[in-house]
């Protein structure tokens, strides 16, 4: 038994975090968080080349068929840069249509020359796929990630009552931006009046590929939320160790310095629950959709309350917009809500615990 | 990263398996909730270790030469989590086994070695750890128990207080000044004292929670042989560092097994007890708590099988024990609080009381998980140890 990344799981991981400081560095985040769609096509293209955007795809379908630790791995790095994009939205998708044997689409979600979204969300707000209620591609899609520059959107909705996915041309639709808290990734409200669509899937089999592929999409973004925390810990200590007060660096002080203890703590522990949930995803096992809440509702809260110590520890510099710390806060938050927040995945160990 | 048991790990657990399905004690889940004198149930733990290392099962990963298996760290938290599994009484020589064994193994002559440790492992000898004092806890280093050296012997005088087992001791690791010269760190050494010794008195403490585990020892003229030295003389903070290194590296194995039980006995409480009307499973408020808990035992176990995964590839603790030490202690305190307001006024009810749930076991699990943040280190000097030694940030103290 050995819990922890194999050779070359480690291997691939350190290449990322050198890929990313260099592509991507915090600077660079800055400058695509800027611009409309916080997409950029340089660092896609980049990311694609190394193989990332196909990451768990099929090898036949023009993935790495890699498993769900690899890309925990990876994950984690890009949390850890904090990369801008549509690296999220695009994984869920694709996990949709691979498991809903649509897999002719996959190759170009790979290789990136083109992206996709899901449209789940609705006015209801609920990430629970039994709330979904709009009747086949007529109404309105809310919090839908990256839709701006997604070429394809999956669509949750219902056919004669029943749960249909279907495929449909970005442009084919109507998009408002929803201004949210985090920077680097977009969300956006979607109009569908009736638009080309291809049918992928319907009822049980449409549950099945969804479900799948939000533990896939949830288990990455624990991941990500880990390597978020770790650098907001970093910075935090960094600082504690620079910055002197009463003529000591306050890092020597026990308030300062239990307060990082904490955010190793939280750190550590949401990696342990992030990359067994990985794990226990690759290897098929009977408790991994609740080990997927179990990861994701100790980071939704960890995260915010390792967020919450690194600006406190910062004092007035964490508050400010100039301090990196707030880009990774803002994300925290998103990331808290995406897939669920802790609430909504407890009551779904709940029923897998207690029921 | 690969979870599975190797074949050897898997015949290992089957066969420990196998072993505690015929030779757990069917009186003892009864015995341990019936009133029984303190020294009682220690005679009775004492026996059932005995068995156990008759049958090869005490010191999995300790050296075979001296009594114990030979086995690797990962069979040794096997062992545990089976032993757990099982309801299987604890060993009687609990501190000897997790904590002074391993030390004296890491630190002690092949003379000590072969003395003590195959009689730590068949609980002939029942062992102590005498490290604070009244005036030096979290301040270790500030202990002021003297050994003075006298020809071929220390003479010892003080007192230490927290000490588990004192009681029951027939020796005890013993960290002592003996330079009080130097800087605080530099003059102490350990010693393995005999506690039948003259000069040596033990006095109960009683807890909070009604039970006297631990208790006081009074050191007056006692005289140490120098042979009973671990490690070298004024080199004894390393080897207390050792020690409490295990104490939080493997210490958490069994309670996340324990833990889980405590948590699946309270859903079935919160199945049968009302709250407004429905079962209290069913209240929304309820679920959350619970979930949450369950949510934390398992990043618990998590964590320590990360732990123990790396104490296998380096052979020792690290400093992230306290990790460990911070998680399962706080984690224990929240969970009987969430015991407290799922039995609501029956989760006062003590032992003794015929409406008590299981015995009374909840309010005194309750209290004792109050000792949890302080026992085996304040959750404030773990926070400090991670601090400095894994975060790197400037000594606090």
């Amino acid at each position: 038994m050995q819990f922890g990344l194999s050779e070359s799981q480690r291997i691939l991981q350190s290449n990322a975090r050198k890929f990313f400081a260099a592509e991507c560095p915090i600077s660079e985040v800055r400058r695509i968080m800027e611009t409309d769609t916080a997409q950029d096509q340089k660092l896609w293209r980049s990311m694609a080349e190394q193989g990332f955007l196909g990451v768990v795809f099929p090898e036949e379908a023009g993935g790495m068929g890699l498993g769900y630790v690899e890309l925990a791995a990876l994950a984690e790095e890009m949390g850890r840069a904090l990369v801008p994009g549509a690296f999220l939205s695009n994984l869920f998708a694709g996990a949709i249509l691979d498991s809903a044997g649509a897999t002719k689409h996959l190759a170009s979600l790979a290789g990136g020359e083109k992206t996709a979204t899901v449209a789940l969300l609705e006015a209801s707000a609920s990430w629970n796929p039994e709330a979904v209620a709009m009747p086949t591609l007529a109404g309105e899609k809310l919090f839908v990630p990256d839709a701006e520059s997604a070429d394809m959107i999956v669509v949750v909705a219902r056919d004669a009552g029943a749960l249909a996915l279907y495929l449909v041309e970005s442009h084919a639709v109507k998009k408002t931006l929803m201004p949210a808290m985090d920077l680097t990734r977009r969300l956006y409200k979607v109009t569908f009046d009736h638009p080309a669509a291809e049918l992928l899937v319907k009822g049980d089999d449409a549950r099945k590929a969804l479900d799948h592929a939000l533990h896939v999409a949830t288990v990455a973004l624990c991941a990500e939320i880990t390597g978020g925390m770790q650098r907001m810990l970093d910075i935090a200590v960094d600082y504690a160790k620079t910055r002197k007060q009463f003529g000591k660096p306050i890092g020597q002080y026990q308030a300062v310095q239990h307060q990082c203890a904490d955010m190793l703590l939280y750190t550590e522990s949401a990696r342990s629950a992030a990359y067994y949930a990985a794990y226990t995803m690759t290897e098929g096992n009977s408790d991994a959709p609740t080990a997927v809440s179990v990861a994701k509702a100790y980071a939704s809260d960890a995260c915010r309350e390792t967020g919450n110590r690194a600006v406190q520890v910062q004092g007035g510099m964490g508050f400010t917009w100039e301090n990196d710390t707030h880009l990774f806060y803002r994300r925290a938050k998103a990331s808290e809500i995406a897939f669920g927040d802790a609430t909504y995945h407890r009551e779904r160990i709940a029923q897998f615990v207690i029921d | 990263m690969d979870l599975n048991l190797t074949p050897q790990e898997l015949r290992f657990r089957d066969e420990a398996r196998g072993w505690f399905a015929e030779n757990v004690p069917k009186d003892w889940v009864k015995r341990r909730d019936e009133e029984e004198s303190m020294l009682g149930r220690f005679d009775y733990l004492r026996k059932w270790q005995r068995k156990l290392f008759d049958a090869g099962w005490a010191g999995i990963s300790w050296p075979k030469d001296f009594g114990g298996r030979g086995a690797a760290v990962m069979e040794q938290v096997i062992f545990i989590e089976e032993m757990a599994r099982a309801e299987a009484p604890p060993m009687a020589n609990v501190i000897a086994l997790g904590l002074i064994g391993p030390t004296i193994i890491a630190f002690g002559t092949p003379e000590q070695k072969k003395r003590y440790l195959a009689k730590m492992l068949s609980a002939e000898e029942i062992w102590c750890q005498g490290f604070s004092e009244p005036n030096a806890g979290s301040d270790l280093a500030a202990l002021s128990t003297t050994g003075v050296l006298d020809g071929d012997h220390f003479i010892v005088n003080g007192q230490k207080c927290w000490t588990s087992y004192a009681w029951a001791a027939d020796w005890c690791e013993l960290i002592v000044r003996t330079d009080p010269a130097v800087p605080k760190h530099k003059g102490l050494t350990a010693l393995l004292v005999d506690m039948h010794s003259p000069g040596v008195e033990v006095r109960g403490l009683k807890q909070m929670s009604g039970e006297s585990e631990f208790g006081e020892i009074f050191f007056r003229d006692v005289r140490v042989p120098v042979e009973n030295v671990v490690g070298k003389v004024n080199e004894g903070w390393g080897v207390a560092m050792g020690t409490l290194m295990h104490e939080r590296g493997t210490f958490g194995a069994a309670l996340q097994v324990n833990y889980r039980r405590n948590f699946n006995r309270l859903v079935e409480i919160a199945k049968t007890i009302d709250r407004n009307g429905k079962p209290a499973s069913e209240d929304p408020v309820i679920r959350q708590k619970l979930a949450q808990c369950y949510a934390e035992i398992e990043v618990m176990r998590l964590n320590q099988m990360r732990a123990f995964s790396r104490i296998n590839e380096t052979g020792v603790p690290g400093p992230e024990g306290s990790i460990q030490k911070i998680f399962w202690s706080e984690l224990n305190q929240r969970f009987q609080q969430v015991a407290m307001e799922i039995l609501g006024p029956y989760g006062q009810l003590a032992h003794g009381s015929p409406d008590a749930f299981d015995e009374g076991q909840w309010a005194y699990g309750y209290l004792r998980s109050r000792g949890n943040t302080i026992e085996a280190g304040t959750s404030e000097i773990q926070r400090n140890i991670i601090g400095h030694f894994v975060l790197g940030l400037p000594k606090s103290y």
